[in-house]
């Protein structure tokens, strides 16, 4: 009999980035028993890592501002393909919640008349991100864990859930993991379970994610029976680091370009310029002069092309550097240094100089960096219920990354920060409600938990077996090179026909060393998730037969309208579990309500 | 650039360890963290290490590298001394998990103490404030909890017997950032005084010269609270006042009680 230690909550939330601790404190307030389960120390997760802002519309800036705007902008950011209702709820309610924050503690930079000051970010019509320097997703985490640790929340630091589990009535009902101090395993039952484990883009090699965004939540989801929709829809950040390479895919800033950065080629020519789509001509600047003009005064210029949507930006220093016209290191000119004085620079953009100085010993004041696209963010993920942000099993929810539908096929900048206070708080009252309701005792099998806990412990009693860092080394280079920005349905059927080969490598692995914190069991362990969403990313690549937002298909090279009206909707059906299949098919999108289809209409 | 480093890195358990070389070709570029990392994926799977952005942001890679608490992700190993051995050991004020992960929960347990904060009545139109007025206690917002001032202050580095009334310089910048911040109406000085034991630093700056985000904790967070605490408990004028006039804020202790 496999030992482990159980406890019981009423809501337990997996993942304590910015949504899992806005979902605690409130299923906390609630006075409900509550749990985050956190992969990492507190304050570590990824949520550290976003720095230009969040955004919502306030107007403290632009008092022509309002949350019809941020709809429209959100929609059209995303190529239409977000959930309307997810996209509406969350321009309406992210200023209450950034305000709200304020409340807790934060303490974001100001406007001249002392209110939240807001700075323009790509797709955004108007200055809207509040932010702290370029470290707000540091003020944002704080802010919550000192709220959560005020509220004497228990708190799993560096503990790694391996999956969950039913009750007889297929309701969640527990969750099996261990504690990588100890490798002590556990068990937590609980009536709800939050999933909020953030992103999937540790199976590319040039990622701006850490060690722990290996897609736990969607993985677990999809073995639960859960619906996931988008998962085709992968972000790739335009500018992330290219050299040295030890840091290429680091992230910088979109920061930089709403502080007044602009893009160059190695002819030094503001190449964006060249790459305005139709959709967004009308309200982009068509010269260099119309372009500067618009930091001051936005109603009457175009915004910059240098602030295109991300997925327009990345696509362009692809065309460039596959021209011909990269930097030596294969990336763009990324340029403020001739543009804004070395003191506001460093004051407005104090974690960037840094980090250029600390890292590639360049000073950002007085040289061009040199960005190129890195694997960034998770548009895609759980189907949930917007107003609730249930998944489709009872018992589960999810929120940020792992939640899909928000951004549809291309989230702007600054709307990921808002989103997880939004459907944080939101999932926070759902799982609350759910448990509250919810009648008897949580129960799951204890042969289900046993069979975890030997899967988890196998690798160590076998001999001959692959090593984990070779098999995601080998399965990163898979999907960089065959499943990355731009993609073919062939590479993505020899993509699938590799991924089969990964579920079968993975499951015979070997490890070495003992239990208490051993990075390479670690690994081996969270290498099921990679495959899972890897094998999810690439049959929806391979389905959705059009280019949209962060998806571009090279032999589907624009956008299909038909295809805009679907979600690819993957789920397991007949079998369950990380070996069965995972079946494909196109569902329509809800239908938006008149009133909301005539904001997207207007020019403006 | 020589075509070979040597990484000596502390491999052990709370039982003991010891020094163990691993020696590995130089790749330009690569920071401390890179190369722990190349280790892991080939002589040692098992190497214990934390780490997460990369970056400098998240503060989880903080170890002792050549005998100076650094950011690994942070230290560029052409910086370091070229042809000698790179010693690389957990931090020594925290309990060894293993190898190069420490039991920092001592720090955690100390956040639980302060009390949190707690605005004044929100006027009509929401908080207003200045730049100005918010940036002191940005400052110290900055603080990725890295606990590398933890590690290298002395009052606790050597001296186990003092942690359970020293919260350290981390927490001395966070009574710092309430007490400063523009909107916060709980008065934790008593606190800072007793229960944290603010006056047993002699503020010799270890903190602050082992801060990566250059944060100037004893000029700017510990001697200023040392003034106020000072201030608070010492002045006649005003121990008198807190007796006979109705106070605006709160003391400590109702502040810690919630």
């Amino acid at each position: 009999m496999a030992e482990y230690t159980t406890h019981d909550y009423d809501v337990v939330i997996i993942g304590a980035g910015g949504s899992g601790l806005r979902a605690a404190i409130e299923a906390k307030e609630r006075g409900l028993r509550v749990a985050v389960v956190c992969k990492s120390l507190l304050g570590k997760a990824h949520t550290v890592m976003a720095e230009g802002g969040m955004a919502a519309s306030m107007g403290h800036v632009w008092p022509e501002d309002n949350w019809q705007v941020h709809f429209r902008d959100t929609m059209r950011g995303g190529k239409m393909l977000n959930n309307w209702r997810m996209a509406q709820i969350h321009a309406m309610e992210a200023p209450d919640r950034v305000y709200e924050l304020e409340r807790w503690g934060a303490l974001f930079d100001r406007t001249q008349d002392g209110r939240i000051n807001q700075r323009d970010f790509g797709g955004h019509r108007y200055a809207r991100l509040a932010h702290v320097g370029d470290r707000t997703g540091l003020e944002l985490i704080r802010t919550l864990q000192q709220k959560v640790v005020s509220m004497d929340t228990d708190v799993f630091m560096e503990c790694k859930i391996l999956k969950l589990l039913p009750d007889s009535e297929g309701r969640i009902s527990g969750a099996v993991g261990y504690m990588r101090p100890t490798g002590e395993m556990v068990v937590f039952t609980a009536k709800a379970f939050i999933l909020a484990t953030g992103s999937i883009g540790k199976s590319w090699t040039y990622t701006s994610n850490s060690w722990e965004s290996v897609g736990d939540g969607h993985a677990m989801a999809i073995w639960a029976g859960a619906d996931v929709i988008d998962m085709e829809c992968v972000q790739f950040h335009p500018t992330g680091m290219v050299w040295p390479l030890s840091v290429r895919g680091i992230l910088v800033t979109e920061g930089v370009r709403g502080d007044g950065g602009v893009l160059r080629n190695s002819d030094g020519k503001r190449f964006m310029f060249d790459y305005i789509a139709d959709m967004f001509k009308a309200e982009t600047a068509k010269t260099e002069e119309e372009a500067d003009r618009w930091y001051d005064d936005h109603i009457n210029n175009g915004r910059t092309p240098d602030l295109l949507p991300r997925d327009e930006v990345a696509r362009a220093i692809n065309s460039e550097v596959k021209a011909g016209r990269g930097t030596p290191h294969g990336g763009v000119y990324l340029d403020i240094a001739s543009r804004r004085t070395p003191e506001y620079i460093r004051r407005r953009l104090p974690s960037m100089y840094h980090q250029f100085m600390e890292l590639a010993g360049v000073d950002i004041t007085s040289t061009p960096m040199e960005v190129g696209p890195t694997c960034h963010y998770m548009m895609g993920g759980v189907r949930v219920d917007p107003e609730t942000q249930a998944a489709t099993v009872p018992g589960l929810f999810a929120i940020g990354e792992v939640s899909g539908g928000m951004h549809g096929a291309n989230r702007l900048g600054g709307n990921s920060l808002s989103d997880l206070i939004v459907f944080g708080r939101r999932a926070g009252i759902g799982a609350a409600d759910f448990a509250e309701a919810r009648t008897g005792t949580p129960t799951v099998d204890a042969g289900e938990i046993e069979a975890a806990i030997n899967a988890a412990f196998a690798p160590f009693g076998r001999e001959g077996g692959g090593n984990p860092y070779d098999v995601q080394h080998e399965l990163q280079a898979t999907m960089q090179a065959l499943v990355g920005i731009i993609r073919t349905g062939s590479e993505l059927e020899e993509a699938l026909v590799k991924l089969e080969e990964f579920k079968e490598r993975t499951s015979t692995l070997t490890v070495k060393g003992g239990l208490a914190y051993n990075p390479g069991w670690n690994l081996a362990t969270d290498l099921p998730s990679m495959v899972t969403t890897s094998i999810a990313v690439a049959q929806g690549a391979l389905n959705r037969k059009e280019s949209r937002g962060g998806h571009t298909r090279e032999d589907f090279p624009g956008p299909d309208p038909e295809m805009g009206k679907v979600n690819f909707v993957q789920r397991q059906t007949a079998a369950h579990g990380y070996m069965a299949p995972i079946t494909i098919q196109p569902e329509p999108l809800p239908e938006m309500p008149p009133e909301l289809r005539a904001l997207l209409e207007e020019a403006h | 650039m020589s075509d070979n480093v040597t990484m000596r890195i502390w491999r052990g358990d709370p039982e003991g360890g010891e020094f163990t070389d691993y020696v590995l070709p130089n790749v330009e570029g690569e920071v401390v963290l890179d190369v722990i990392h190349r280790i892991q994926a080939t002589d040692a799977p098992d190497l214990a290490c934390r780490w997460n952005c990369k970056a400098g942001k998240c503060g989880s890679c903080s170890a002792e590298i050549n005998g100076k608490p650094r950011l690994m992700c942070m230290t560029r190993m052409d910086t370091l001394p070229e042809g000698a051995a790179v010693t690389v050991a957990p931090m020594k004020t925290f309990p060894i998990i293993r190898d190069l992960v420490t039991d920092v929960s001592f720090n955690y347990e100390v956040a639980k103490t302060v009390p949190a904060f707690k605005p004044g009545p929100e006027p009509e139109g929401g908080f207003r404030m200045q730049q100005i007025d918010v940036e002191r206690s940005q400052e110290f917002r900055k603080c990725i909890e890295c606990f590398m001032c933890q590690d290298v202050c002395h009052v606790i580095r050597d001296h186990e017997e003092n942690k359970p009334k020293y919260a350290g310089p981390r927490f001395f910048i966070r009574f710092a950032e309430l007490e400063m911040h523009p909107l916060d109406v709980n008065d934790r000085r008593e606190l800072a005084r007793e229960g944290a034991g603010l006056g047993m630093c002699n503020i010799t700056k270890c903190c602050t010269e082992v801060c990566p985000e250059h944060i100037k904790i004893t000029d700017n967070a510990i001697i200023p609270m040392k003034e106020r605490v000072v201030d608070a408990h010492y002045d006649p004028v005003a121990w008198l006042g807190r007796k006979i006039l109705k106070r605006t804020k709160k003391t400590a202790q109702e502040a810690a009680a919630g």
